[in-house]
């Protein structure tokens, strides 16, 4: 018997690869000759091919965004929420477009593919991407599909980096910008969270100064570490108050609660998992370390730090928005501390600067900076008129 | 059209540069667009009435202008607009500043607490007046720097700012002679239309 999905899921998915043989040159000035991108799609493209819509990922991210790969698959794509028939991005409405970024480790070229020139895994060889040479390379693959405008560039986090990017290098090829979570360059701080995550990676005993495949093995304690970190960050102390700091009912010393949330009934005077979020992140890098490439981690990392659309105009951001010629949605949530409202302000201050169309969301929401791939409603319903409003006009654009 | 937004709309340039405070569902911006095809940003803080101007396509920031408005350029408007929300602010004084620093001109609404049923109100009730445009009690209103139209004029003289119009209408937005005659006595919204004094 074949699985019934909810009637707004894209269903199941096929990737695809796009190959790409021309040699593109990256910002660092070393450059790939030739790559792949893998890819998927969800909705149907109009004769007038208008109605396209670019979803860009974050760090941990890939092409998989909505639907299942299988009958049996149990987990749909990341941003299964946001995007399906009467969702927020409506595939009866849009043909979406959903890449895995260069670098990264889900089937686009990346550290951990085979150099066609040396037989062997690229691994620490594999060029350092910046978020240009991302969009660099999706407007490439736009050309493939036939796309000379999106009708809007989408992205949370690091995707909405791409998103401003976007806006800025390619303005005649994109109708809006909804930027969602970002920040106009990182901070001192995330910069720094970055690097404990480097360092940890790169100090594991099975890093192999990244050669690690070639040595059949991989930087799983790093990894994991990196993830940690990374996942405090992406949480609220609200939303791990919620989720694990309940008082423990198992644990009754001397009448009263004890504790949050303890795992079993007694403290170990150890340096055991005691308490329940401790093994949480552990489960959650555990995971990750075992579908993630390590390298690619790395690359990622880096893109974010080297973030600056603002650097090719004497770090005036406004001259740089200036660039560009499409609508901006900006949204942030309340208790995200890796890009609090704050950033995204700037971000709209400097577009006010610039004097561009721009409507701004600050949502109150408990869940820190993973808000943006949950369903809170005045997200969704924010994010899902505004792109309602977007095929109206494609609409009567058409008549 | 409501006749309060057929004044305003008169005093606005065709294709000029709008900034709505407190733009509530984006009407005025939406018929601004519309018919005098503005470029229009609107700022807001109540939730539903973001998600309207949104459904509108009207530009909307999610922002208190309590907090300030430093994020907003001198002279990158060309009028500022201010519906209703004087009397709601907390610094009405500075705030008609900020309006003439972000704006070559200014339009301010606001409801005349000289009007005389507020007068009679007070005079005969000893009580706060509570009316269909004045609906809330004292303890729950967010209207907290009431002013009458001498009041206003008062301040534009203090603060050197020049009135280019002033108009007053009753609370079905109608005005006629007798309320032009007796604007502070019988208007109930006060209308004006300022820029600085060069």
């Amino acid at each position: 018997m074949s699985r019934q999905f909810p009637s707004d899921s894209v269903g199941i998915i096929k990737p695809q690869t796009a190959h790409f043989d021309e040699e593109l040159t990256l910002r660092s000035g070393k450059s790939l000759n030739g790559f792949d991108l893998v890819f998927e799609t969800y909705g149907e493209l109009n004769s007038s091919k208008s109605n396209a819509i670019l979803i860009c990922h974050a760090l941990s991210g890939d092409h998989h965004a909505a639907g299942y790969h299988s009958e049996s698959d149990a987990k749909s794509g990341w941003w299964d929420t946001c995007i399906g028939p009467g969702k927020a991005i409506d595939t009866n409405h849009f043909f979406v477009v959903s890449l895995n970024n260069l670098g990264g480790c889900a089937g686009s070229t990346g550290p951990a593919s085979i150099d066609p020139t040396t037989g062997k895994y690229f691994g620490p060889d594999f060029p350092v991407v910046t978020v240009r040479d991302w969009v660099n390379s999706q407007a490439m693959l736009s050309d493939k599909l036939g796309i000379q405008k999106w009708a809007a560039v989408v992205g949370g986090s690091l995707g909405g980096m791409q998103v401003m990017r976007w806006a800025i290098s390619y303005p005649e090829r994109i109708e809006h910008a909804i930027c969602i979570a970002a920040a106009p360059k990182l901070s001192a701080q995330n910069i720094a969270f970055n690097e404990v995550a480097r360092q940890s990676i790169t100090n594991d005993a099975n890093f192999h100064g990244g050669r690690y495949l070639d040595a059949n093995t991989y930087p799983k304690q790093g990894l994991m570490l990196a993830r940690m970190v990374g996942h405090i960050t992406y949480l609220s102390d609200s939303a791990m108050g919620s989720k694990f700091g309940k008082d423990s009912t198992l644990f009754d010393p001397s009448g009263d609660k004890f504790g949050r949330d303890l795992r079993s009934g007694t403290l170990s005077f150890g340096f055991d998992v005691d308490f329940q979020v401790e093994s949480y992140l552990q489960y959650q890098g555990e995971r990750f370390s075992e579908n993630f490439d390590a390298n690619t981690y790395l690359l990622m990392t880096k893109a974010l730090d080297y973030f600056d659309p603002a650097i090719d105009f004497g770090g005036d951001l406004s001259r740089a928005f200036e660039q560009a010629s499409c609508k901006f949605l900006i949204m942030s949530f309340s208790t995200d501390w890796r890009f609090p409202p704050a950033r995204s302000r700037e971000i709209v201050e400097h577009l006010l600067k610039a004097k561009k169309d721009i409507s701004y969301l600050e949502i109150d929401a408990d869940q820190g900076h993973d808000s943006f791939l949950l369903p809170i409603p005045r997200y969704i319903d924010g994010f899902k008129s505004y792109l309602a409003r977007v095929f109206e006009e494609l609409s009567s654009d058409a008549a | 059209m409501r006749p309060d937004l057929e004044i305003i709309q008169n005093w606005i340039t065709p294709k000029s540069r709008v900034l709505d405070l407190g733009c509530g569902d984006g009407s005025l911006l939406n018929y601004l667009k519309l018919k005098k095809n503005v470029n229009g940003i609107g700022l807001e803080i109540n939730a539903k009435d973001i998600q309207s101007c949104i459904a509108k396509g009207v530009n909307v920031i999610e922002q208190n202008i309590d907090e300030g408005l430093t994020n907003f350029q001198s002279n990158s408007f060309d009028t500022v607009l201010l519906a209703q929300t004087l009397q709601a602010s907390s610094k009405p004084d500075l705030l008609i500043d900020e309006i003439l620093r972000i704006g070559e001109h200014g339009i301010i609404t606001f409801p005349n607490f000289g009007n005389w049923k507020s007068r009679l109100s007070l005079a005969s009730n000893g009580r706060m007046p509570v009316s269909k445009f004045m609906p809330h009690n004292w303890y729950d209103t967010p209207n907290i720097h009431f002013c009458t139209v001498k009041d206003f004029d008062a301040l534009c003289v203090e603060k050197n700012v020049r009135i280019l119009a002033r108009t007053v209408v009753d609370s079905q937005h109608q005005g006629n002679w007798a309320m032009k005659a007796w604007p502070n006595f019988l208007g109930e919204i006060a209308i004006y239309h300022i820029t600085k004094n060069s």
